[in-house]
Protein backbone atom coordinates (compact mmCIF):
# COMPACT_ATOMS: atom_id res chain seq x y z
CA UNK A 1 0.00 0.00 0.00
CA UNK A 2 1.27 3.39 -0.92
CA UNK A 3 -0.08 6.49 0.27
CA UNK A 4 1.02 9.95 -1.83
CA UNK A 5 0.41 13.21 -0.96
CA UNK A 6 0.30 15.71 -4.07
CA UNK A 7 0.78 19.33 -3.60
CA UNK A 8 -0.56 21.83 -7.13
CA UNK A 9 -0.42 25.17 -7.41
CA UNK A 10 0.75 26.76 -10.80
CA UNK A 11 -1.37 28.82 -11.86
CA UNK A 12 -4.46 30.27 -10.07
CA UNK A 13 -5.65 27.33 -8.63
CA UNK A 14 -4.15 25.62 -5.02
CA UNK A 15 -4.78 21.97 -4.59
CA UNK A 16 -3.85 19.61 -2.34
CA UNK A 17 -5.26 15.99 -2.77
CA UNK A 18 -3.66 12.49 -1.58
CA UNK A 19 -4.10 8.90 -3.62
CA UNK A 20 -3.64 5.39 -2.05
CA UNK A 21 -3.18 2.96 -4.74
CA UNK A 22 -5.32 4.56 -7.33
CA UNK A 23 -7.76 5.60 -4.73
CA UNK A 24 -8.84 9.38 -4.58
CA UNK A 25 -9.26 9.81 -0.88
CA UNK A 26 -9.45 13.53 -0.55
CA UNK A 27 -8.59 16.28 -3.02
CA UNK A 28 -9.84 19.71 -1.90
CA UNK A 29 -8.83 22.99 -4.14
CA UNK A 30 -9.23 26.87 -3.66
CA UNK A 31 -9.10 29.28 -7.10
CA UNK A 32 -7.65 32.62 -6.76
CA UNK A 33 -10.78 34.68 -9.09
CA UNK A 34 -9.71 38.13 -10.19
CA UNK A 35 -12.65 40.73 -11.36
CA UNK A 36 -14.08 40.60 -14.71
CA UNK A 37 -11.30 41.96 -17.12
CA UNK A 38 -8.49 41.52 -14.60
CA UNK A 39 -6.13 38.34 -15.37
CA UNK A 40 -4.18 36.89 -12.61
CA UNK A 41 -0.72 38.20 -11.80
CA UNK A 42 1.84 36.05 -10.20
CA UNK A 43 2.96 37.69 -7.30
CA UNK A 44 -0.90 38.08 -6.11
CA UNK A 45 -1.52 34.55 -6.93
CA UNK A 46 1.80 33.69 -4.46
CA UNK A 47 -0.27 35.54 -2.50
CA UNK A 48 -3.26 33.85 -2.47
CA UNK A 49 -1.71 30.53 -2.07
CA UNK A 50 0.44 31.48 0.66
CA UNK A 51 -2.45 32.49 2.52
CA UNK A 52 -4.99 29.28 2.06
CA UNK A 53 -2.18 26.30 1.77
CA UNK A 54 -2.47 25.48 5.16
CA UNK A 55 -5.92 25.29 5.71
CA UNK A 56 -6.11 23.20 2.34
CA UNK A 57 -3.49 21.07 3.66
CA UNK A 58 -5.52 20.34 7.06
CA UNK A 59 -8.34 19.77 4.74
CA UNK A 60 -6.79 16.98 2.48
CA UNK A 61 -5.49 14.95 5.58
CA UNK A 62 -8.59 15.17 7.25
CA UNK A 63 -10.90 14.68 4.67
CA UNK A 64 -8.56 11.44 4.00
CA UNK A 65 -8.89 10.32 7.83
CA UNK A 66 -4.98 10.01 7.83
CA UNK A 67 -2.06 11.52 10.07
CA UNK A 68 1.02 12.78 8.11
CA UNK A 69 2.70 9.40 9.46
CA UNK A 70 0.34 7.63 7.25
CA UNK A 71 2.10 9.55 4.17
CA UNK A 72 4.33 7.60 2.19
CA UNK A 73 5.78 10.56 -0.12
CA UNK A 74 4.97 14.06 -0.47
CA UNK A 75 4.99 15.21 -4.15
CA UNK A 76 4.70 18.72 -5.66
CA UNK A 77 4.61 20.92 -8.77
CA UNK A 78 8.19 21.06 -10.27
CA UNK A 79 7.22 23.23 -13.24
CA UNK A 80 5.76 24.36 -15.54
CA UNK A 81 4.21 26.85 -14.28
CA UNK A 82 4.28 30.69 -13.12
CA UNK A 83 7.69 31.37 -10.74
CA UNK A 84 6.15 32.67 -7.48
CA UNK A 85 3.16 30.33 -6.92
CA UNK A 86 5.24 27.34 -7.62
CA UNK A 87 7.82 28.29 -4.91
CA UNK A 88 5.16 29.45 -2.45
CA UNK A 89 3.65 25.23 -2.86
CA UNK A 90 7.05 24.29 -3.09
CA UNK A 91 8.47 25.27 -0.28
CA UNK A 92 5.53 24.05 2.25
CA UNK A 93 6.43 20.47 0.31
CA UNK A 94 9.61 20.43 0.96
CA UNK A 95 9.09 21.54 4.54
CA UNK A 96 6.48 18.85 5.57
CA UNK A 97 8.76 16.75 3.82
CA UNK A 98 11.33 17.47 6.06
CA UNK A 99 9.06 17.91 8.96
CA UNK A 100 7.42 14.41 8.53
CA UNK A 101 10.62 12.60 7.27
CA UNK A 102 9.28 11.38 3.75
CA UNK A 103 10.70 11.58 0.83
CA UNK A 104 10.05 14.48 -1.82
CA UNK A 105 9.25 13.87 -5.77
CA UNK A 106 8.91 16.35 -8.27
CA UNK A 107 6.68 16.03 -10.80
CA UNK A 108 5.91 17.74 -14.36
CA UNK A 109 2.32 19.34 -14.31
CA UNK A 110 1.45 18.21 -17.92
CA UNK A 111 2.22 14.47 -17.28
CA UNK A 112 0.39 14.64 -14.05
CA UNK A 113 -2.50 15.37 -15.96
CA UNK A 114 -2.00 12.56 -18.06
CA UNK A 115 -1.67 10.38 -15.81
CA UNK A 116 -4.73 11.24 -13.54
CA UNK A 117 -6.48 11.42 -16.99
CA UNK A 118 -5.08 7.24 -17.10
CA UNK A 119 -6.30 6.53 -14.05
CA UNK A 120 -9.74 8.06 -13.83
CA UNK A 121 -10.91 7.01 -17.29
CA UNK A 122 -8.55 3.42 -17.87
CA UNK A 123 -8.01 4.31 -21.40
CA UNK A 124 -5.26 1.90 -22.46
CA UNK A 125 -2.75 4.30 -24.64
CA UNK A 126 -4.54 7.15 -26.17
CA UNK A 127 -3.80 10.39 -27.96
CA UNK A 128 -3.88 12.94 -25.29
CA UNK A 129 -4.78 16.39 -26.13
CA UNK A 130 -3.65 18.62 -22.90
CA UNK A 131 -5.45 21.99 -23.53
CA UNK A 132 -5.36 24.41 -20.45
CA UNK A 133 -4.81 28.32 -20.17
CA UNK A 134 -1.65 27.49 -20.10
CA UNK A 135 -0.55 24.88 -22.45
CA UNK A 136 -2.32 23.07 -25.44
CA UNK A 137 -0.21 20.17 -26.88
CA UNK A 138 -0.99 16.80 -29.02
CA UNK A 139 0.56 13.68 -26.86
CA UNK A 140 1.47 10.12 -27.68
CA UNK A 141 3.43 7.70 -25.73
CA UNK A 142 6.54 6.00 -27.24
CA UNK A 143 9.42 4.51 -25.80
CA UNK A 144 9.29 5.78 -22.42
CA UNK A 145 8.54 9.48 -23.25
CA UNK A 146 5.31 11.30 -23.56
CA UNK A 147 5.91 12.60 -27.02
CA UNK A 148 4.51 15.86 -28.41
CA UNK A 149 3.23 15.14 -32.05
CA UNK A 150 1.63 18.85 -32.14
CA UNK A 151 1.17 21.93 -30.09
CA UNK A 152 0.29 25.47 -30.16
CA UNK A 153 3.22 27.86 -31.49
CA UNK A 154 2.31 30.77 -29.69
CA UNK A 155 -0.11 30.83 -27.08
CA UNK A 156 -2.46 28.17 -25.74
CA UNK A 157 -6.11 28.00 -26.58
CA UNK A 158 -7.55 28.47 -22.45
CA UNK A 159 -4.98 31.97 -22.55
CA UNK A 160 -7.29 32.48 -26.30
CA UNK A 161 -10.90 32.22 -24.39
CA UNK A 162 -9.81 33.95 -21.42
CA UNK A 163 -8.32 36.50 -23.10
CA UNK A 164 -11.22 37.06 -24.86
CA UNK A 165 -13.39 37.12 -21.52
CA UNK A 166 -11.53 39.94 -20.23
CA UNK A 167 -11.84 42.09 -23.72
CA UNK A 168 -16.16 41.65 -23.46
CA UNK A 169 -15.40 41.53 -19.54
CA UNK A 170 -17.53 38.38 -18.54
CA UNK A 171 -17.45 37.51 -14.79
CA UNK A 172 -13.39 35.10 -14.23
CA UNK A 173 -16.21 33.14 -11.55
CA UNK A 174 -16.07 29.92 -11.63
CA UNK A 175 -13.63 30.60 -14.59
CA UNK A 176 -13.77 32.69 -18.04
CA UNK A 177 -13.96 29.58 -19.88
CA UNK A 178 -17.11 28.19 -18.29
CA UNK A 179 -18.55 31.35 -18.38
CA UNK A 180 -17.84 31.44 -22.13
CA UNK A 181 -19.35 28.65 -22.89
CA UNK A 182 -22.67 29.18 -20.91
CA UNK A 183 -22.78 32.48 -23.42
CA UNK A 184 -21.93 30.22 -26.69
CA UNK A 185 -24.76 28.13 -25.59
CA UNK A 186 -27.30 30.95 -26.18
CA UNK A 187 -25.31 32.44 -29.15
CA UNK A 188 -26.44 30.92 -33.07
CA UNK A 189 -24.99 33.09 -35.62
CA UNK A 190 -21.68 31.77 -36.96
CA UNK A 191 -19.31 34.68 -37.69
CA UNK A 192 -16.21 34.17 -39.57
CA UNK A 193 -12.94 34.18 -37.77
CA UNK A 194 -9.47 33.21 -38.62
CA UNK A 195 -8.79 29.51 -38.50
CA UNK A 196 -4.94 28.51 -38.28
CA UNK A 197 -3.61 24.69 -38.47
CA UNK A 198 0.00 24.62 -38.83
CA UNK A 199 0.42 20.47 -39.94
CA UNK A 200 0.11 19.17 -36.51
CA UNK A 201 0.34 22.34 -34.67
CA UNK A 202 -2.21 24.91 -33.78
CA UNK A 203 -1.73 28.99 -33.74
CA UNK A 204 -4.17 31.56 -31.77
CA UNK A 205 -2.20 34.85 -31.82
CA UNK A 206 -3.93 35.69 -34.92
CA UNK A 207 -7.35 35.05 -34.18
CA UNK A 208 -6.99 36.24 -30.92
CA UNK A 209 -5.92 39.48 -31.86
CA UNK A 210 -8.68 39.68 -34.17
CA UNK A 211 -11.25 38.98 -32.08
CA UNK A 212 -9.94 41.44 -29.54
CA UNK A 213 -10.07 44.31 -31.70
CA UNK A 214 -12.95 43.47 -33.67
CA UNK A 215 -15.30 42.26 -30.79
CA UNK A 216 -16.50 45.56 -29.14
CA UNK A 217 -17.23 47.08 -32.97
CA UNK A 218 -18.74 43.98 -34.05
CA UNK A 219 -21.20 44.08 -31.21
CA UNK A 220 -21.85 47.75 -30.97
CA UNK A 221 -22.59 48.01 -34.91
CA UNK A 222 -25.03 45.67 -34.59
CA UNK A 223 -23.66 42.88 -36.30
CA UNK A 224 -23.44 40.18 -33.61
CA UNK A 225 -24.06 40.01 -30.01
CA UNK A 226 -21.53 38.85 -27.43
CA UNK A 227 -23.19 35.26 -27.30
CA UNK A 228 -22.85 35.05 -31.12
CA UNK A 229 -18.82 36.00 -30.66
CA UNK A 230 -18.32 33.40 -27.77
CA UNK A 231 -20.09 30.61 -30.15
CA UNK A 232 -17.99 31.69 -32.90
CA UNK A 233 -14.78 31.45 -31.33
CA UNK A 234 -15.80 27.71 -29.36
CA UNK A 235 -16.75 26.40 -32.75
CA UNK A 236 -13.28 28.01 -34.18
CA UNK A 237 -10.90 26.93 -31.76
CA UNK A 238 -12.07 23.51 -30.42
CA UNK A 239 -12.57 22.72 -34.77
CA UNK A 240 -8.58 23.24 -34.73
CA UNK A 241 -8.13 21.16 -31.07
CA UNK A 242 -9.99 18.60 -33.20
CA UNK A 243 -8.29 18.44 -36.31
CA UNK A 244 -4.67 18.47 -35.05
CA UNK A 245 -5.95 15.52 -32.65
CA UNK A 246 -7.22 13.75 -35.57
CA UNK A 247 -3.92 14.21 -37.52
CA UNK A 248 -2.53 12.75 -34.75
CA UNK A 249 -4.55 9.74 -34.61
CA UNK A 250 -4.11 8.97 -37.73
CA UNK A 251 -0.52 9.18 -38.30
CA UNK A 252 0.16 6.90 -34.76
CA UNK A 253 -2.60 4.61 -35.69
CA UNK A 254 -4.63 5.17 -32.86
CA UNK A 255 -8.07 4.37 -31.33
CA UNK A 256 -8.21 6.50 -28.07
CA UNK A 257 -8.53 9.86 -27.21
CA UNK A 258 -8.02 11.64 -24.32
CA UNK A 259 -8.93 14.78 -23.21
CA UNK A 260 -7.11 16.70 -20.08
CA UNK A 261 -6.98 20.20 -18.64
CA UNK A 262 -8.84 23.13 -17.62
CA UNK A 263 -10.27 23.78 -21.46
CA UNK A 264 -10.78 19.68 -21.69
CA UNK A 265 -14.15 20.47 -19.20
CA UNK A 266 -15.85 22.32 -21.87
CA UNK A 267 -18.96 19.96 -23.26
CA UNK A 268 -18.97 22.22 -26.64
CA UNK A 269 -15.50 20.30 -26.70
CA UNK A 270 -16.35 16.86 -25.87
CA UNK A 271 -18.92 17.06 -27.93
CA UNK A 272 -17.57 17.96 -31.39
CA UNK A 273 -14.90 15.58 -30.31
CA UNK A 274 -17.05 12.61 -29.87
CA UNK A 275 -18.40 13.15 -33.51
CA UNK A 276 -15.31 12.45 -34.78
CA UNK A 277 -14.63 9.78 -32.75
CA UNK A 278 -17.71 8.29 -33.60
CA UNK A 279 -16.41 9.05 -37.33
CA UNK A 280 -13.60 7.20 -37.17
CA UNK A 281 -14.67 4.74 -34.94
CA UNK A 282 -12.60 5.65 -32.04
CA UNK A 283 -13.38 6.49 -28.63
CA UNK A 284 -13.54 9.00 -26.23
CA UNK A 285 -12.35 9.69 -22.65
CA UNK A 286 -12.51 12.59 -20.43
CA UNK A 287 -12.77 14.00 -17.37
CA UNK A 288 -14.97 15.79 -15.11
CA UNK A 289 -14.29 19.36 -13.28
CA UNK A 290 -12.74 17.62 -10.16
CA UNK A 291 -9.66 16.34 -12.54
CA UNK A 292 -9.68 18.45 -15.53
CA UNK A 293 -9.14 21.08 -13.50
CA UNK A 294 -5.50 21.52 -11.98
CA UNK A 295 -5.75 19.35 -8.59
CA UNK A 296 -3.70 18.15 -6.02
CA UNK A 297 -4.32 14.35 -6.53
CA UNK A 298 -3.26 14.49 -10.21
CA UNK A 299 -0.15 15.27 -8.74
CA UNK A 300 -0.17 12.74 -5.81
CA UNK A 301 -1.42 10.14 -8.93
CA UNK A 302 1.99 10.77 -10.64
CA UNK A 303 4.27 11.45 -7.58
CA UNK A 304 2.80 7.31 -6.93
CA UNK A 305 3.76 6.03 -10.48
CA UNK A 306 7.29 7.56 -10.21
CA UNK A 307 7.75 7.08 -6.39
CA UNK A 308 7.10 3.46 -7.23
CA UNK A 309 8.94 2.77 -10.10
CA UNK A 310 11.91 4.15 -7.42
CA UNK A 311 12.22 7.72 -8.30
CA UNK A 312 12.99 10.34 -5.79
CA UNK A 313 13.64 14.10 -5.77
CA UNK A 314 16.79 15.26 -3.17
CA UNK A 315 16.30 18.47 -1.58
CA UNK A 316 18.78 20.09 -3.96
CA UNK A 317 17.10 19.04 -6.77
CA UNK A 318 13.43 20.07 -5.48
CA UNK A 319 13.75 23.53 -7.17
CA UNK A 320 10.92 24.50 -9.37
CA UNK A 321 11.30 25.73 -13.40
CA UNK A 322 8.80 28.01 -15.19
CA UNK A 323 9.59 26.02 -18.62
CA UNK A 324 9.27 22.10 -18.37
CA UNK A 325 8.95 20.56 -21.44
CA UNK A 326 6.38 17.23 -21.36
CA UNK A 327 8.86 15.37 -23.69
CA UNK A 328 11.71 16.41 -21.12
CA UNK A 329 10.45 13.45 -18.47
CA UNK A 330 11.85 9.55 -18.59
CA UNK A 331 8.27 7.67 -18.26
CA UNK A 332 9.96 4.92 -16.12
CA UNK A 333 6.89 3.14 -14.91
CA UNK A 334 5.60 2.67 -18.19
CA UNK A 335 7.35 0.17 -20.79
CA UNK B 1 -32.58 17.97 -63.44
CA UNK B 2 -29.40 17.57 -65.19
CA UNK B 3 -27.70 19.33 -62.15
CA UNK B 4 -28.49 16.93 -59.79
CA UNK B 5 -27.64 14.14 -62.13
CA UNK B 6 -24.29 15.44 -62.56
CA UNK B 7 -24.06 16.30 -58.85
CA UNK B 8 -24.97 12.76 -57.98
CA UNK B 9 -22.51 11.68 -61.03
CA UNK B 10 -19.07 11.59 -58.55
CA UNK B 11 -20.54 9.76 -55.13
CA UNK B 12 -21.79 7.26 -57.61
CA UNK B 13 -18.31 6.86 -59.23
CA UNK B 14 -17.23 6.82 -55.70
CA UNK B 15 -19.11 4.08 -54.04
CA UNK B 16 -18.23 1.24 -57.11
CA UNK B 17 -14.27 2.77 -56.59
CA UNK B 18 -12.09 0.77 -53.69
CA UNK B 19 -11.96 2.94 -50.33
CA UNK B 20 -8.10 2.93 -49.34
CA UNK B 21 -8.08 4.88 -46.71
CA UNK B 22 -10.01 7.39 -44.96
CA UNK B 23 -7.30 10.06 -43.20
CA UNK B 24 -7.84 12.73 -41.35
CA UNK B 25 -8.85 15.35 -44.01
CA UNK B 26 -10.22 13.18 -46.62
CA UNK B 27 -11.64 9.63 -48.29
CA UNK B 28 -9.02 8.31 -50.71
CA UNK B 29 -10.20 5.63 -53.29
CA UNK B 30 -8.49 4.18 -55.82
CA UNK B 31 -10.16 4.16 -59.41
CA UNK B 32 -10.24 4.19 -62.93
CA UNK B 33 -10.52 7.01 -64.89
CA UNK B 34 -9.82 8.00 -68.12
CA UNK B 35 -8.50 4.43 -68.42
CA UNK B 36 -5.63 5.33 -66.23
CA UNK B 37 -4.89 3.93 -62.27
CA UNK B 38 -6.32 7.47 -60.42
CA UNK B 39 -6.29 7.93 -56.73
CA UNK B 40 -9.46 9.92 -55.98
CA UNK B 41 -9.34 12.39 -52.64
CA UNK B 42 -12.63 13.22 -51.28
CA UNK B 43 -12.76 15.87 -48.88
CA UNK B 44 -15.87 14.78 -46.55
CA UNK B 45 -18.00 16.91 -44.62
CA UNK B 46 -16.79 17.16 -41.24
CA UNK B 47 -19.83 16.45 -38.61
CA UNK B 48 -18.01 18.48 -35.89
CA UNK B 49 -17.43 21.28 -37.54
CA UNK B 50 -20.11 24.39 -38.11
CA UNK B 51 -21.44 24.03 -41.89
CA UNK B 52 -20.09 27.55 -42.41
CA UNK B 53 -16.98 26.92 -41.07
CA UNK B 54 -16.65 23.27 -42.90
CA UNK B 55 -17.55 25.15 -46.12
CA UNK B 56 -15.16 27.44 -46.32
CA UNK B 57 -12.36 25.43 -44.93
CA UNK B 58 -12.83 22.42 -47.05
CA UNK B 59 -13.26 24.58 -50.64
CA UNK B 60 -9.97 26.66 -49.90
CA UNK B 61 -8.29 23.34 -48.88
CA UNK B 62 -9.03 21.86 -52.15
CA UNK B 63 -7.97 24.87 -54.13
CA UNK B 64 -4.91 25.43 -52.17
CA UNK B 65 -4.09 21.70 -52.64
CA UNK B 66 -4.50 21.79 -56.45
CA UNK B 67 -2.89 25.36 -57.30
CA UNK B 68 0.41 23.73 -55.26
CA UNK B 69 0.33 20.55 -57.09
CA UNK B 70 0.42 22.12 -59.99
CA UNK B 71 3.00 24.94 -59.04
CA UNK B 72 5.37 22.21 -57.84
CA UNK B 73 4.66 20.03 -61.17
CA UNK B 74 5.70 22.83 -63.29
CA UNK B 75 9.14 23.16 -61.51
CA UNK B 76 9.91 19.74 -61.79
CA UNK B 77 9.30 18.25 -58.71
CA UNK B 78 8.11 14.96 -58.53
CA UNK B 79 4.08 15.49 -57.82
CA UNK B 80 1.23 13.40 -59.19
CA UNK B 81 -0.68 14.41 -62.15
CA UNK B 82 -3.85 16.36 -61.53
CA UNK B 83 -6.49 14.93 -63.62
CA UNK B 84 -9.56 16.78 -62.61
CA UNK B 85 -11.46 18.60 -59.87
CA UNK B 86 -14.72 18.53 -58.85
CA UNK B 87 -15.83 21.44 -57.05
CA UNK B 88 -19.09 20.29 -55.60
CA UNK B 89 -18.23 16.60 -53.78
CA UNK B 90 -14.56 18.61 -53.17
CA UNK B 91 -12.92 15.71 -55.41
CA UNK B 92 -9.36 15.92 -56.39
CA UNK B 93 -8.51 12.73 -59.52
CA UNK B 94 -4.84 12.39 -59.06
CA UNK B 95 -2.19 9.95 -60.76
CA UNK B 96 -1.56 7.18 -58.91
CA UNK B 97 1.81 6.81 -57.80
CA UNK B 98 1.63 2.50 -58.90
CA UNK B 99 4.75 0.28 -56.88
CA UNK B 100 5.02 3.36 -54.10
CA UNK B 101 5.06 2.77 -50.17
CA UNK B 102 5.19 5.87 -47.38
CA UNK B 103 9.10 6.90 -46.58
CA UNK B 104 7.54 6.17 -43.26
CA UNK B 105 7.03 2.67 -43.69
CA UNK B 106 10.18 2.59 -45.56
CA UNK B 107 12.19 3.87 -42.26
CA UNK B 108 10.23 2.11 -40.23
CA UNK B 109 10.92 -1.44 -41.76
CA UNK B 110 14.38 -3.06 -41.09
CA UNK B 111 16.24 -4.50 -42.66
CA UNK B 112 15.34 -1.88 -45.44
CA UNK B 113 14.29 -2.92 -49.22
CA UNK B 114 17.39 -3.98 -50.88
CA UNK B 115 15.74 -2.57 -53.82
CA UNK B 116 15.73 1.35 -52.57
CA UNK B 117 18.44 2.79 -51.60
CA UNK B 118 19.33 3.41 -48.03
CA UNK B 119 18.48 5.16 -45.52
CA UNK B 120 21.24 8.07 -45.71
CA UNK B 121 20.77 8.62 -49.47
CA UNK B 122 16.80 8.87 -48.65
CA UNK B 123 17.42 11.75 -46.33
CA UNK B 124 19.48 13.13 -48.78
CA UNK B 125 17.45 13.35 -51.31
CA UNK B 126 14.28 14.55 -49.28
CA UNK B 127 16.62 17.18 -48.32
CA UNK B 128 17.12 18.35 -51.80
CA UNK B 129 13.71 17.90 -52.98
CA UNK B 130 12.23 20.31 -50.39
CA UNK B 131 14.68 22.63 -51.28
CA UNK B 132 13.94 22.93 -54.64
CA UNK B 133 9.77 22.98 -53.29
CA UNK B 134 10.94 26.19 -51.09
CA UNK B 135 12.72 27.98 -53.94
CA UNK B 136 9.50 27.83 -55.62
CA UNK B 137 7.84 29.20 -52.85
CA UNK B 138 5.55 26.55 -51.98
CA UNK B 139 4.92 25.80 -48.42
CA UNK B 140 3.65 21.89 -47.98
CA UNK B 141 2.36 22.89 -44.45
CA UNK B 142 1.84 19.06 -43.62
CA UNK B 143 5.17 17.52 -44.29
CA UNK B 144 5.38 14.19 -42.63
CA UNK B 145 7.42 11.15 -44.12
CA UNK B 146 3.47 9.76 -44.40
CA UNK B 147 3.35 12.31 -47.65
CA UNK B 148 6.51 11.24 -49.09
CA UNK B 149 5.96 8.33 -51.71
CA UNK B 150 9.04 6.51 -52.53
CA UNK B 151 8.83 4.38 -56.21
CA UNK B 152 11.79 1.89 -56.48
CA UNK B 153 13.26 1.48 -59.87
CA UNK B 154 13.49 -2.06 -60.90
CA UNK B 155 17.35 -3.13 -61.26
CA UNK B 156 20.39 -0.38 -59.57
CA UNK B 157 17.47 0.83 -56.92
CA UNK B 158 17.20 4.45 -58.45
CA UNK B 159 13.83 5.43 -57.12
CA UNK B 160 11.60 8.23 -57.66
CA UNK B 161 10.52 10.19 -54.44
CA UNK B 162 6.63 11.59 -54.63
CA UNK B 163 5.31 14.75 -52.88
CA UNK B 164 1.74 14.17 -51.93
CA UNK B 165 -1.23 15.77 -49.79
CA UNK B 166 -0.80 19.37 -50.15
CA UNK B 167 -3.96 20.18 -48.64
CA UNK B 168 -2.46 22.70 -45.67
CA UNK B 169 -0.30 24.23 -48.35
CA UNK B 170 0.22 27.95 -49.61
CA UNK B 171 2.56 30.36 -51.29
CA UNK B 172 4.72 31.76 -49.58
CA UNK B 173 8.17 33.57 -50.18
CA UNK B 174 8.55 33.86 -46.32
CA UNK B 175 11.78 32.14 -44.72
CA UNK B 176 9.85 32.17 -41.65
CA UNK B 177 6.97 30.08 -43.36
CA UNK B 178 9.64 27.74 -44.71
CA UNK B 179 11.03 27.65 -41.07
CA UNK B 180 7.76 26.22 -39.85
CA UNK B 181 7.54 23.50 -42.99
CA UNK B 182 10.60 22.03 -41.91
CA UNK B 183 10.01 22.08 -38.19
CA UNK B 184 6.79 20.39 -38.79
CA UNK B 185 8.76 17.66 -40.97
CA UNK B 186 10.79 17.73 -37.66
CA UNK B 187 8.13 17.35 -34.84
CA UNK B 188 6.88 14.63 -37.31
CA UNK B 189 10.10 12.83 -38.06
CA UNK B 190 11.62 12.59 -34.68
CA UNK B 191 8.18 11.63 -33.25
CA UNK B 192 7.50 8.79 -35.33
CA UNK B 193 10.64 7.62 -35.60
CA UNK B 194 12.48 7.76 -32.37
CA UNK B 195 16.57 8.16 -32.63
CA UNK B 196 16.92 9.18 -36.27
CA UNK B 197 18.42 12.48 -35.11
CA UNK B 198 21.37 12.29 -37.02
CA UNK B 199 18.89 10.77 -39.98
CA UNK B 200 17.16 14.04 -39.96
CA UNK B 201 20.40 16.10 -39.78
CA UNK B 202 21.45 14.81 -42.86
CA UNK B 203 18.34 15.75 -44.41
CA UNK B 204 18.51 19.57 -43.50
CA UNK B 205 22.69 19.68 -44.56
CA UNK B 206 21.53 18.25 -47.72
CA UNK B 207 18.46 21.29 -48.01
CA UNK B 208 21.07 23.51 -47.17
CA UNK B 209 23.09 22.55 -49.61
CA UNK B 210 20.22 22.37 -52.81
CA UNK B 211 18.67 25.47 -51.95
CA UNK B 212 19.74 28.80 -52.75
CA UNK B 213 17.81 30.87 -50.34
CA UNK B 214 18.52 28.20 -47.36
CA UNK B 215 20.63 30.30 -44.87
CA UNK B 216 17.71 32.42 -43.54
CA UNK B 217 15.51 29.55 -43.94
CA UNK B 218 17.77 27.35 -41.51
CA UNK B 219 18.13 30.26 -39.28
CA UNK B 220 14.19 30.87 -38.50
CA UNK B 221 14.22 26.78 -38.13
CA UNK B 222 16.43 27.14 -35.05
CA UNK B 223 14.07 30.60 -33.95
CA UNK B 224 11.34 28.40 -34.40
CA UNK B 225 12.70 25.46 -31.79
CA UNK B 226 13.60 27.59 -29.34
CA UNK B 227 10.23 29.25 -29.62
CA UNK B 228 8.47 25.61 -28.33
CA UNK B 229 11.01 26.02 -25.38
CA UNK B 230 10.90 29.27 -24.29
CA UNK B 231 7.35 29.96 -24.39
CA UNK B 232 5.66 30.30 -20.78
CA UNK B 233 3.57 27.58 -19.62
CA UNK B 234 1.04 28.18 -17.22
CA UNK B 235 -2.04 25.90 -15.86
Amino acid sequence: MTIVIGFEGSANKIGIGIIRDGEVLSNPRRTYITPPGQGFLPSDTARHHRAVILTVLKEALEQAGLKPADIDCVAFTKGPGMGSPLVTVALVARTVAQLWGKPLLGVNHCIAHIEMGRLITQADNPTVLYVSGGNTQVIAYSERRYRIFGETIDIAVGNCLDRFARVIKISNDPSPGYNIEQMAKKGSQYVELPYTVKGMDVSFSGITSYIEEAAHKMISSGQCSAEDLCFSLQETVFSMLVEITERAMAHCGSGEVLIVGGVGCNLRLQEMMGVMCKERNAKLFATDERFCIDNGAMIAQAGWEMFRSGQVTELEDSWITQRYRTDEVEVTWRD
Amino acid sequence: MALEKSMAAIPEFLSKAELLKQGAEARVYRARFLGRPTIVKERFRKQYRHPLLDEKLTHRRTVQEVRSVLRCRRAGISVPVVYFVDYSSHSIFLEEIVGSSTVRDHIASSPPSARCEGLEPLAERVGQVLARMHDEDVIHGDLTTSNMLLRCGPEDGVSELFLIDFGLSYISALPEDKGVDLYVLEKAFLSTHPHTEALFQRLLKSYAAASKKSSAVIKKLEEVRLRGRKRSMVG
